[in-house]
C-alpha cells in the first residue's frame, strides 16, 4: 500500500502549518470534552432515572419506561440530529415564554446535551439493575441502625452497588467516545469532522483516516486501562473475580 | 414497607402490570393528545409523494442489516474460536481486530473504507478495468463490508465468552465417547457455543440496526437517506425526523417479538 | 457528582453570558462545513480562508457587525438558521424561489455559471442527450441538484452527496462519470494534482433561470429586516469603494459579481 509517497506523507501530520497535526488534536480535545461533559451528565441522568424507576410513583416510573425505550430502540443518529435541533430550539422557546430572550447556546452546550441524554437512558438502566443487585441484607442492616434513608444512600446503596455498575459504566464511556463522532454529521468540528476536511483539502484520505484511528484508539486503550484500576479499586474485599 | 421514610431503602417490585391502572390511562391520553397535536400541527402533506421511496428506503435498511448480521456472525465464530484456542499469532491476530474495530466510530471505519480506498482507485487506473469494478464502483459494497466488519468484532467478542464458556465436562465427555477433536467441536463445542451466544444475538442485531443509517453518509439509499431528502426539500426539520425515529421504533419492536419468538422454540435444554 | 453539578452551573453561566453578547450585535455567519475552495476552506491551523469569507469580512465590517464564523453541516444549514443557531447564511447559497418561501436573501453578491466536469477518458458535453445512462455526481440541496433532476434525471442516473468535495473525490476514484457545480469550485479542483490527473471541463449548461437563479446572496431568517438592510447597504457599499474588486483580484482575474 505505501508503493506511492502520497499515500502516506507524514509531514502533512505535523503540528504546525502547512501539517494538520494541530488541527486534528483540537479536534480530539473537543471530542474528548464532548465525551466528557455528555457522558457526567448521563450519568447524573442516570442516577435521577434509575432511583425514578425504582422508588417514584408509578407516574415517574412509566414516564422513565418511555424515556429509556425510545432512546434506545432509535438510532443515535436520528436522535442527535432531532435533539440538536429540537433541544435548542425547545430551550429557547420555552425561554420566551418564561419572559427571557431567547439565550445563545453554543455548539458544544448542544452537543454535550445531545450525548447526555442518549447516555443519560442507557446509565438509568445500568445504574438500576447494580442498585437492585446490591443484597437487602445490607440496606436492611443499615436501617436497623437507624440511618436515614439519604444516609442508607449516601453510605450503603451507593458504594455498594458499584462494582456491580463499573462494568457497564465502562461500557457506557467507550460508547459515548464513540458517539461523538456522530456530531460530524450535524457539522460540530469534532475529531471526525476536522478528519475529513483536512482529508478533503489535502487528498490524503487514508492518511488523515487512519491517524484519527489511532487517537480513537489511543483514547479507548488509555480508558481501558484506568477502567481497569478503578474495577480493581471498587471490588475491594469482595470475593474473587466474578 | 408502609414507612414513608423506608421507601428509599428497598427495592419494590411494582405490583400490577396491567395497562389498565388509571394513572396509565391518564397518561396514554395526555400521549393520544400529543400524537394528534403532532398530526394535526405539523405538516405531513409530504408523505404520499415519498411513500414507496421511503417503503424502497426501509426495505433497503432491513436488507443491509440482515445480510451483515448473518455474515457477521459467520465471521464472529471462527474470530471467537481461535481467540479462545489460538494458533497464538491467529489468536493476537483476532484480538488486535476486536480491539481496533472496537476502540473506533464506525462512522470513521466507514469514511476509512469509503474515501480511503475511493482514492486508491484514483491512483491505480488497473483497478477500474477488472471485473470487479462495476461493485467497487457503487457504495452498498464498503457499507455492507464495513457493517459486516463491525458486527464481527462485536459478536467475536461475543463468540470468546461462549466457548470459553463451555462446560469442560462436556467436552471430557465427548472425548470419552472417542470423538474425534473435529467431530467433538463440530458436535457438542459449536452447537453449545452458539446456543450460549444466541440470547445476546437480540441485542447486537438491534445495536446493528440502529448503526445503519450511517451508510447513508456514503451515498446508499436507505431509509435515512430518503428521509435527509425530504427534509432538504420541503426544508421541515422534526417532521421527518420524527417519522423517522417512529420506523426505527417500529422496526425494533418488530426485530425484539421476532426474536421472542424464535427464542421460545429453541428448546434451552438438549440442544 | 459535585464536580458536574459546579460543570452544570459554568454552563449554565455561559449561556447566560451568551444572552448578554447576543444583544452586542454579534452576528454568527455560518457557512458549510466543508471545504469549497475557492470561497471557503480551512487550512492547515484550522482559519477559514477564501473569497467568501473575506467577502464576509468585508461586509460584515462595513455594516459594523460582530461576524462569527461558525460552521454548519450544509444539509442543515436552513434548519440551523431557523433554529438560531446561526444569523445568516454565506455558504454560496443560490438565491431561489425554493428557498425563499422559507428563508430571506440579500441582494445577490456574485453569480457564476454552471459547468459540467467529467473524466478525462470519456468524450460527452453537457447536454441531456450526451449525459444519458451516465452516472452523475451532485450535492444535495443545491440548485444543481435540482437541475440535474428535472434536465438529466429522466435519462442519467443522479447520485446525491453531502458535500461537493465528495462529489469531486467520487469523480476522481471513478465512481461517477460527471459532476455538475459551480464553474469556478470546479475549477478549483480542476486545478488540484487530483482533478489535472483525471478530469476536465465538460461544459456549461444551459441556463434555466427558474432553477438555477439569479446568483448567490445572504439568507437570512424571514422578518429580520434590519439586518437585511444592513447587509444590502453595506454590498452596496462594498460594490462601490472598490474592497469587493480588491478581494476579487486576490482569487480571480475576472469579476464574480456577474451580469
Amino acid at each position: 500500500m505505501a508503493t506511492t509517497p502520497t499515500l502516506f506523507d507524514f509531514s502533512l501530520l505535523a503540528l504546525s502549518p502547512p501539517g494538520w497535526g494541530g488541527v486534528l488534536l483540537a479536534g480530539f480535545v473537543s471530542s474528548i470534552q464532548l465525551a466528557v461533559g455528555g457522558y457526567v451528565f448521563g450519568l447524573l441522568i442516570g442516577i435521577f432515572g434509575a432511583f425514578g424507576k425504582l422508588y417514584g410513583g408509578p407516574i415517574v416510573r412509566d414516564l422513565l419506561e418511555v424515556y429509556t425505550t425510545l432512546i434506545r430502540a432509535v438510532p443515535e443518529l436520528v436522535l442527535i440530529l432531532l435533539l440538536y435541533y429540537a433541544g435548542t430550539d425547545a430551550v429557547n422557546q420555552l425561554l420566551t415564554l418564561a419572559g427571557y430572550g431567547p439565550i445563545d447556546i453554543n455548539g458544544l452546550v448542544a452537543g454535550i446535551f445531545v450525548i447526555a441524554v442518549v447516555q443519560g437512558a442507557y446509565s438509568t438502566e445500568v445504574l438500576r439493575g447494580a442498585i437492585k443487585a446490591v443484597p437487602g441484607g445490607e440496606i436492611e442492616a443499615a436501617r436497623a441502625y437507624g440511618m436515614s434513608p439519604l444516609k442508607v444512600l449516601r453510605r450503603v446503596t451507593l458504594p455498594a452497588m458499584l462494582p456491580f455498575a463499573i462494568p457497564g459504566l465502562a461500557n457506557l464511556w467507550l460508547i459515548a467516545t464513540k458517539d461523538t463522532a456522530l456530531l460530524a454529521v450535524v457539522g460540530f468540528s469534532e475529531l471526525t469532522l476536522v478528519t475529513r476536511q483536512a482529508a478533503g483539502a489535502t487528498k490524503a484520505y487514508f492518511l488523515f483516516f487512519c491517524a484519527a484511528g489511532v487517537l480513537y484508539l489511543a483514547l479507548t486503550l488509555v480508558s481501558n486501562v484506568f477502567i481497569r484500576i478503578i474495577e480493581k479499586h471498587s471490588r475491594r474485599g469482595m470475593p474473587g473475580p466474578v | 414497607m408502609s414507612d414513608p421514610s423506608t421507601t428509599l431503602a428497598a427495592y419494590v417490585p411494582p405490583k400490577g402490570r396491567s395497562l389498565l391502572e388509571p394513572h396509565r390511562i391518564f397518561l396514554m391520553l395526555i400521549f393520544a393528545v400529543l400524537v394528534f397535536c403532532v398530526i394535526w400541527f405539523m405538516r405531513w402533506d409530504w408523505l404520499p409523494r415519498y411513500g414507496t421511496r421511503l417503503l424502497h428506503g426501509i426495505w433497503q435498511t432491513l436488507v443491509m442489516l440482515f445480510s451483515t448480521v448473518a455474515v457477521g456472525f459467520l465471521l464472529a465464530v471462527p474470530i471467537g474460536l481461535v481467540r479462545v484456542t489460538g494458533p497464538k499469532p491467529l489468536a493476537w491476530l483476532a484480538n488486535g481486530f476486536c480491539t481496533v474495530i472496537r476502540g473506533t466510530p464506525l462512522l470513521l471505519q466507514l469514511w476509512l473504507l469509503y474515501y480511503g480506498l475511493g482514492s486508491l482507485f484514483a491512483q491505480y487506473p488497473e483497478i477500474r478495468s477488472s471485473f470487479l469494478w462495476p461493485y467497487l464502483r457503487q457504495a452498498w459494497p464498503y457499507g455492507f463490508l464495513a457493517l459486516t466488519i463491525s458486527f464481527a468484532a462485536y459478536e467475536g467478542e461475543v463468540m470468546r465468552g461462549a466457548f470459553a464458556g463451555v462446560p469442560r465436562g462436556e467436552l471430557e465427555a465427548a472425548n470419552a465417547f472417542g470423538m474425534s477433536r473435529w467431530t467433538a467441536f463440530r458436535r457438542i463445542w459449536l452447537p453449545r457455543a452458539i446456543h450460549r451466544a444466541l440470547p445476546t444475538l437480540n441485542g447486537e442485531t438491534v445495536l446493528q440496526l440502529k448503526s445503519t443509517p450511517l451508510v447513508a453518509t456514503i451515498t446508499v439509499v436507505d431509509a435515512y437517506a430518503v428521509i435527509s431528502k425530504v427534509r432538504q426539500e420541503t426544508y421541515l426539520t422534526y417532521e421527518p425526523l420524527l417519522l423517522l425515529a417512529l420506523i426505527y421504533l417500529c422496526l425494533t419492536g418488530m426485530l425484539i417479538v421476532a426474536f421472542r419468538y424464535f427464542e421460545n422454540r429453541i428448546p434451552t435444554r438438549g440442544a | 457528582m459535585k464536580h458536574a453539578l459546579k460543570i452544570a452551573a459554568i454552563a449554565l453561566a455561559l449561556g447566560i453570558a451568551g444572552t448578554g453578547m447576543a444583544a452586542a450585535e454579534q452576528v454568527k455567519v455560518g457557512i458549510a462545513a466543508e471545504p469549497y475552495p475557492p470561497f471557503a476552506a480551512p487550512d492547515a491551523s484550522g482559519n477559514w480562508i477564501g473569497w467568501e469569507v473575506d467577502f464576509m469580512n468585508a461586509v460584515c465590517a462595513e455594516a459594523k457587525l460582530d461576524c462569527v464564523l461558525t460552521p454548519v453541516a450544509w444539509d442543515g444549514i436552513i434548519p440551523a438558521l431557523n433554529s438560531k443557531k446561526i444569523d445568516a447564511i454565506m455558504a454560496s447559497m443560490s438565491i431561489t424561489a425554493e428557498r425563499q418561501k422559507t428563508i430571506d436573501f440579500s441582494d445577490k453578491y456574485y453569480n457564476t455559471p454552471t459547468g459540467v466536469i467529467g473524466a478525462k477518458d470519456q468524450t460527452f458535453d453537457a447536454s441531456p442527450e450526451a449525459l444519458a445512462g451516465k452516472i452523475i455526481g451532485v450535492q444535495v440541496s443545491t440548485i444543481h441538484q435540482e437541475y440535474v433532476n428535472a434536465h438529466f434525471g429522466d435519462a442519467a442516473e443522479v447520485k446525491e452527496y453531502q458535500t461537493q468535495d465528495e462529489a469531486n473525490q467520487d469523480l476522481a476514484a471513478g465512481r461517477i462519470d460527471a459532476t455538475q457545480a459551480d464553474a469556478i469550485a470546479l475549477q478549483a479542483f480542476l486545478e488540484s494534482d487530483q482533478g489535472k490527473a483525471c478530469c476536465e471541463l465538460k461544459g456549461y449548461v444551459k441556463d434555466d433561470p427558474a432553477i438555477l437563479g439569479a446568483g448567490v446572496g445572504v439568507g437570512m431568517r424571514k422578518g429580520e429586516t434590519e439586518l437585511k438592510d444592513k447587509i444590502n447597504a453595506a454590498i452596496k457599499a462594498i460594490r462601490a469603494n472598490g474592497t469587493y474588486d480588491a478581494i476579487t483580484k486576490k482569487y480571480f482575474d475576472f469579476d464574480v459579481y456577474g451580469g
